[in-house]
């Protein structure tokens, strides 16, 4: 945690409520985002037990398995929540626009104009914490090679058709969520971590009802009293009053409500069977009863978090956008449009591992946007730059002198400039660093020449940016009194080096991957 | 560094149990071994473990009841896993033993000796020593200890601790542990691997300990050794878990080199418990005095000074491994400590120990009693209010 | 801490066969890296790999297999890390091999080194065409990447390999045929800052180490090792190789009596001084400040440190070696730190007592951080403990590859300064590690290293107050 992540928490401490992180919000959300809830079976990897979801607020639909080990139930379960997720997650693929390309023909080396179609915009999924993600993650991998009525060997266990469409989308996005500064789907902790600080650790934090204590906690009650309360209060049954995120449930719910609530319903189911030549109005009641029990005490349990989840979406909202939101989120509708077009084409679904060249092009790819998050969220939030000014990776201050000096080795002079910074920062300024100029019009670097620590100046010579001729162009150049901000590491991150394609892997990563491992059976089977 | 050689461990021992009072002891087994070294820097932990002091019960008396627990559907699922390894002789978990270890081949006969399962602790570990060292003798024979149990030293009291199993052949023997978390793709929760590792590596030290007392000697100590007594253990133990999504096995061998070397100090460190007693004031006591029906009597503040008595090293990481989580951070944001924000929040501050004294060195001017930390405190805080102020921004989102 | 260098098993350490002239085992294992790279047995795997602890010459092994393929009639390319590093080789091959045509491919935003216009053999150019006709031809990792794959060489040298990250080496090992790599395995991983763990246990985890991903999938390489280090002075050599290189152990080429330091002015009383005399006779010196919980940048110890530099510089010591006696200049000492702030922050303090500390004005003392002290040698080391005034130790300070750098930089002697009460820091820090299965443990552990290396400096304590 930085220094200045530090004094936030502590100001928290202090004030009882959460301390802004941000000054503009640094991700995207939707107009129409998918909220979603979900909650695993314990003890078994992956096993849904439950999921509210939906994208309005009034109106959560809620999908269960009435009991975990059936996996008839399951397939239905994973069948209601495909029906429920996929269109959604689909409906975003009609719109498109045609963005024109110049592209390399791969025979010829020569460079065409090509369109490609991106979606005008992409789905997005909120879930309440990171372990949502991983349980998503989880059943995409369990789901994605599930094989289907409508494959040619179904195997004996044939799932609805959906399921596996369901498996590669939650997969993609899963993956997705892995890279830096992307939006399609995101949990709600990180969310308002990344946007404020609470007075309570990050691991209290991954608890979104004791996080959200932090936000207006009510007269009186600071927001560590009201945390605790969130963690640990319980009514007279022994039922946490406000239930965790998921998506694992409180032992004891498991043991006093749900274990008795399963149970009771697998009775009345079968009883109802046992009745199968003369199912009796009675035993049918008794199995629609239980069923509603369950669904009353699960969403019973989800519920809260559902309400947290868009308390945090209202709290996030109020924040103004921040200003390269856009081309982040276009990096995600590009996603979101390969993924459509991967299945469009038919494609398998994604192997079980990335094979050698595979997971080094994600490395490169999370690395990059990693770097850009940084960039753009230093350029977007002064707050963001102060992290970078308290490291000595970044300084502002006044102009106090501009020193008109030409480069004369060429044929005709070019303005190279000194500029003399006055400022309070302390950055590393170590001659002959190169700074480039932050929210300046246009890309501009210069390199240090100076420093005096004493009298808090930094001289500069600019070195581009400044146009063809002799003098500087008009307003290329600060005048002295502007406040300016140079940082010492690059605004344009760089390119990622060219990989080989997977099939010309070298010997020193094993060769091409072999077929076998790439198509893997669904063979595998919840038991 | 022996934890088998004491001097004088009687006086430790009832001093011990003078601090337990009447509860019975709450055995050290191999995951509360493991988990001293979850925050070895609590001496209150230490005592209260090193006492067989029910934490759980304390912490709830005290009006923190940790929120600890397991579901009944992951410990039937667990079990139904474990059972279904040991069906039929044993051969589904024959099938990754075979893959790893190389044998026994296809109807090779598999010794599985009776241990005496029925028995107390000490008969018991006595058997377990006995047919491991039959087992190692024959070193052409395979050999399952299912369940044994073995005897270790700590802090002068006898603890037993009853691995999974225990395989032996060609004069050595390999710890099979066996967890209900999935290894899916061939790779598991790191966490839990690591958890499973460090109680892994507990059997592991039992076992050589064992060996080299059969054999007469005492272990090596260091942590790059490997003893060759007959019937000494591995470094590496087999990790027996459900495969993908499925209920059935596969194993994997992990090495727990780096885990036994720190549950080796641990259990040194827990042999210096005699100057942590020494520090407690006289008529300290964790004793709960429960009533005929088990309800504690003892005042709560009575309890609540015997437990201040002995400091604490709180960190937020407890609250998910020691019972005491929850009252340690009530008392640790009663002090004002900057701790109740996480352990690497310490790093930044220097020699400033609260919330109260790091804000009033980040806003004020005069003298500090750590300068360098507050002239960093300072220019953060100017930082951050210049950067606030620029957006108007304070408040936003409240 | 994800990546680990792959244990060989436990060998009889050379240091038992203290009768065997170091010299004479260092020969025969150089001779046989030298075989298997340019007379590659038929059938033979297409990788030479190469352990060397600090010290062992594996600058002049790269040296001598360059000039040997090329005396053989081959071309090759070289990889190394770092731009510095590519340039200290680059001067190395010119100089020892001044028949050698050396190409110095560059980034275009990143000239080499003004000192390489010297060398008449060698031609930099930012472009592989302009190079094709050189016997060698040497850039970074990095910069190799882009070299389209067209450009072929039959062999190729891989400088601090066990620093490249395995994705890197995927990157450019379409290049060549064949690959010598050579790498201390004890120096600090690769690493990277976002999340990998999906591709833990994978034998191409692309942020792992490119020597781990190489021989785990060919297994047939069985990695030679050199096993003298001719930099670690005799009092260095038996500590550093147990507490950081158990399974590989090594030995130091000088003994006893070979590397003496000496001062020419007496002591002055002071607990530095102590420091330097007691440096200067046992190789080893703990400048301990009192306990205290202290920021980064623990005013105390940087000015502590400084000093210490200070009066290295004025007492007139003289390094006296195999090599000849020297006097101990500013650019035979290093300081080395953690952090880049504390680098800085004993930079400015040697600035203030009049001590160079800017190598492009002349001779000056070398103040880094851990990552870029790698591969560099000096006579005098004077190191901040990473953990010194640390209310906390995390996985970063904790690492093992960072205290080996540091502590193994020296020809002569190594002055660590350091705030009492690191051994309760290490006791006190919680061993809950996560394990990520099928991955190979980094051994040693950075607990039990600091403890050994600690343990020997407690030897050697000076207190300061």
């Amino acid at each position: 945690m930085s220094l200045l992540a530090t004094l936030a928490r502590l100001e928290a401490v202090r004030s009882g409520h959460a301390e802004p992180l941000a000054t503009v919000r640094h991700r995207h959300l939707s107009d129409r985002p998918m909220v979603l809830v979900p909650l695993a079976a314990a003890g078994e990897a992956g096993a849904p037990l439950a999921v509210l979801l939906g994208t309005e607020r009034a109106a959560p639909r809620l999908h269960l398995v009435p009991q975990p080990l059936n996996r008839s139930q399951r397939f239905e379960f994973l069948a209601g929540f495909a029906a429920e997720l996929v269109p959604y997650l689909e409906s975003y693929g009609a719109e498109v626009e045609q963005i024109e390309r110049t592209e390399k023909d791969p025979e010829t080396g020569e460079k065409t104009q090509a369109f490609r179609e991106l979606c005008a915009d992409a789905p997005q999924l909120i879930v309440p914490n990171s372990g949502s993600v991983q349980h998503l993650a989880l059943l995409g991998r369990s789901t994605r090679f599930r094989r289907t009525a409508e494959d040619p060997d179904p195997g004996p266990y044939p799932a609805p058709t959906r399921v596996p469409l369901l498996g590669r989308w939650l997969t993609h996005l899963t993956e997705r969520a892995q890279v830096p500064g992307s939006s399609l789907l995101l949990p709600m902790t990180g969310l308002l971590a990344r946007h404020w600080a609470t007075g309570q650790s990050h691991l209290e934090d991954q608890h979104l009802g004791a996080q959200l204590a932090w936000h207006q906690p009510p007269f009186g009650i600071g927001g560590a009293e009201l945390a605790t309360r969130m963690e640990t209060e319980r009514d007279a049954a022994g039922q946490l009053l406000h239930p965790p995120a998921g998506p694992a449930t409180d032992p004891a719910f498991d043991a006093r409500v749900l274990a008795p609530a399963i149970t009771r319903h697998d009775t009345a189911l079968a009883a109802l069977a046992a009745l199968a030549t003369a199912p009796g109005d009675q035993a049918r009641l008794r199995v629609k009863q239980t069923a509603e029990e369950l669904h009353a005490a699960l969403l019973q349990v989800l519920l809260p978090t559902w309400q947290d989840v868009w308390r945090g979406l209202d709290l996030l909202r109020a924040l103004p956008p921040a200003a390269h939101l856009a081309e982040r989120w276009e990096g995600d509708r590009w996603s979101y449009t390969g993924h459509r077009d991967r299945l469009a084409a038919g494609e398998p679904p994604q192997p079980k591992q990335d094979d050698a060249v595979t997971a080094a092009r994600k490395l490169a790819q999370r690395e990059r946007e990693q770097a850009r998050l940084d960039v753009h969220e230093a350029l977007d939030d002064p707050l963001a730059m102060a992290e970078h000014r308290l490291s000595g990776e970044a300084f502002a201050g006044v102009v106090t002198e501009v020193v008109p000096e030409y480069d004369t080795s060429g044929r005709s002079p070019k303005p190279r400039p000194l500029l003399v910074i006055r400022t309070t920062d302390r950055p590393h300024a170590d001659q002959g660093r190169k700074v480039y100029r932050a929210n300046h019009s246009s890309a501009q670097e210069a390199v240090i020449v100076g420093s005096d620590p004493a009298e808090g100046t930094v001289t500069v010579r600019v070195l581009n940016g400044m146009g063809r001729k002799k003098e500087p162009e008009p307003g290329s150049l600060p005048d002295p009194g502007e406040r300016i901000v140079l940082t010492l590491f690059e605004l344009t991150p760089r390119q990622s080096a060219p990989l080989p394609e997977p099939d010309d892997t070298p010997w020193t990563h094993g060769g091409p991957p072999g077929g076998s491992d790439r198509s893997p059976t669904a063979t595998e089977e919840w038991e | 560094m022996n934890v088998l050689t004491y001097g004088q461990a009687e006086p430790v021992a009832r001093r011990l149990r003078d601090l337990r009072g009447q509860a019975p002891q709450r055995s050290l087994d191999a995951r509360a071994l493991a988990a001293l070294a979850a925050n070895p820097g609590c001496r209150r932990r230490a005592v209260l473990d090193a006492a067989g002091v029910d934490k759980g019960a304390v912490a709830e008396r005290l009006g923190h009841p940790a929120p600890f627990g397991q579901s009944p559907f992951a410990i039937t699922r667990g079990n139904v896993f474990e059972a279904r390894l040991k069906a039929d002789g044993y051969a589904a978990l024959l099938e990754p033993l075979r893959r790893l270890l190389g044998a026994p081949p296809e109807g090779a006969e598999l010794a599985v000796p009776d241990l005496l399962p029925r028995s107390a602790p000490a008969t018991r570990a006595e058997r377990t020593a006995q047919a491991l060292a039959e087992a190692a003798a024959d070193p052409g024979r395979w050999t399952l200890l299912d369940h044994p149990m073995f005897r270790l030293t700590v802090a002068g009291s006898p603890a037993y601790l009853e691995p999974d199993a225990v395989v032996v052949h060609g004069g050595r023997c390999t710890v099979v542990e066996i967890k209900s978390f999935p290894i899916i793709d061939g790779s598991a929760d790191p966490a839990k691997v690591g958890a499973a590792a460090r109680q892994a590596a507990v059997y592991v030290l039992a076992l050589q300990e064992t060996a080299a007392g059969l054999a007469g000697t005492t272990a090596d100590q260091s942590p790059y050794a490997t003893d060759e007594f007959p019937g000494s253990p591995e470094l590496s133990v087999l990790l027996v878990c459900p495969r993908d999504f499925t209920n059935r096995p596969t194993a994997t061998a992990v090495d727990v080199r780096r885990e036994l070397a720190t549950t080796r100090r641990q259990l040194a460190r827990l042999t210096g418990i005699e100057q942590l007693l020494d520090a407690l004031p006289p008529g300290t006591s964790f004793d709960l005095a429960p009533d005929q029906a088990g309800s504690p009597t003892r005042p709560v503040a009575a309890l609540t000074e015997s437990v201040e008595s002995v400091p604490a090293a709180y960190s937020p990481d407890c609250l998910s491994t020691c019972e005491l989580g929850f009252h340690c951070r009530a008392q640790a944001r009663c002090a004002d400590a900057v701790e109740q924000l996480g352990r690497g929040v310490r790093g930044e501050l220097g020699s400033l120990r609260t919330v109260t004294a790091a804000l009033t060195a980040a806003t004020s001017q005069g003298p500090q009693a750590d300068s360098e930390a507050a002239a960093r405190l300072a220019h953060a805080a100017a930082l951050r209010a210049e950067a606030l102020a620029a957006n108007g921004a304070d408040g936003a989102g409240r | 801490m994800t990546t680990g260098m792959t244990i060989s098993p436990p060998s009889s350490p050379t240091n038992e066969r203290p009768d065997e002239n170091p010299g004479a085992a260092a020969d025969s294992a150089v001779a046989a890296i030298l075989a298997a790279t340019v007379h590659p047995a038929p059938g033979a795997p297409r990788g030479v790999v190469v352990d060397s602890p600090p010290g062992a010459g594996k600058s002049t092994l790269v040296v001598r297999a360059a000039r040997e393929l090329v005396a053989g009639g081959e071309k090759l390319m070289i990889v190394a890390q770092t731009n510095s590093q590519v340039d200290d080789l680059v001067a190395r091959l010119a100089e020892k091999g001044p028949d050698l045509t050396i190409g110095r491919l560059h980034a275009a935003d990143s000239k080499p080194a003004a000192e390489l216009s010297r060398y008449a053999n060698v031609t930099a150019a930012p472009k592989v065409g302009d190079l094709l006709e050189q016997d060698v031809v040497i850039s970074t990792a990095a910069k190799w990447q882009w070299v389209k794959t067209e450009a072929r060489w039959r062999h190729a040298i891989v400088d601090e390999a066990y620093q490249m990250r395995s994705d890197a080496l995927l990157a450019v090992a379409g290049l060549f045929e064949r690959a010598l790599f050579v790498g201390d395995p004890g120096q600090l991983d690769p690493f990277t800052v976002v999340g990998t763990d999906q591709w833990a246990g994978l034998s191409y985890d692309p942020s792992s180490s490119a020597v781990v991903t190489l021989l785990a999938h060919n297994p047939e390489i069985r990695p030679h090792r050199l096993p003298v280090s001719w930099r670690l002075p005799y009092s260095a050599a038996p500590l550093i190789s147990a507490a950081f290189y158990p399974y590989t152990p090594f030995r130091s080429g000088t003994g006893p009596e070979d590397r003496r330091l000496t001062t020419s002015t007496a002591p002055d009383g002071s607990a530095l001084d102590a420091a330097i005399d007691e440096a200067a006779e046992h190789g080893w010196a703990l400048l301990e400040l009192p306990a205290r919980h202290t920021v980064r940048t623990d005013p105390q110890a940087v000015a502590a440190t400084a000093a210490t530099v200070h009066r290295l510089l004025t007492r007139g010591l003289t390094a006296h070696s195999e090599q000849g006696s020297t006097p101990l200049t500013a650019d035979r000492i290093a300081v080395g730190t953690a952090h880049r702030d504390q680098a800085a922050a004993v930079r400015a303090a040697l600035l203030k007592l009049g001590v160079p500390v800017d190598g492009s004005a002349g001779p000056a003392v070398t103040v880094d951080t851990a990552n870029r002290l790698q591969g560099r040698e000096y006579d005098v080391t004077v190191v901040l403990h990473p953990l010194s005034g640390r209310p906390d130790a995390t996985a970063f300070h904790l690492e093992t590859g960072r205290l080996c750098v540091l502590a193994t930089r020296h020809r002569h002697a190594c002055i660590v300064v350091a705030r009492a009460g690191i051994p309760e820091l290490l006791d006190e820090h919680p061993a809950t590690e996560p394990v990520q299965l099928g991955v190979t443990m980094k051994f040693p552990d950075g607990w039990e290293a600091n403890h050994a290396v600690l343990a020997q400096l407690n030897e050697h304590r000076v207190q300061l107050h």
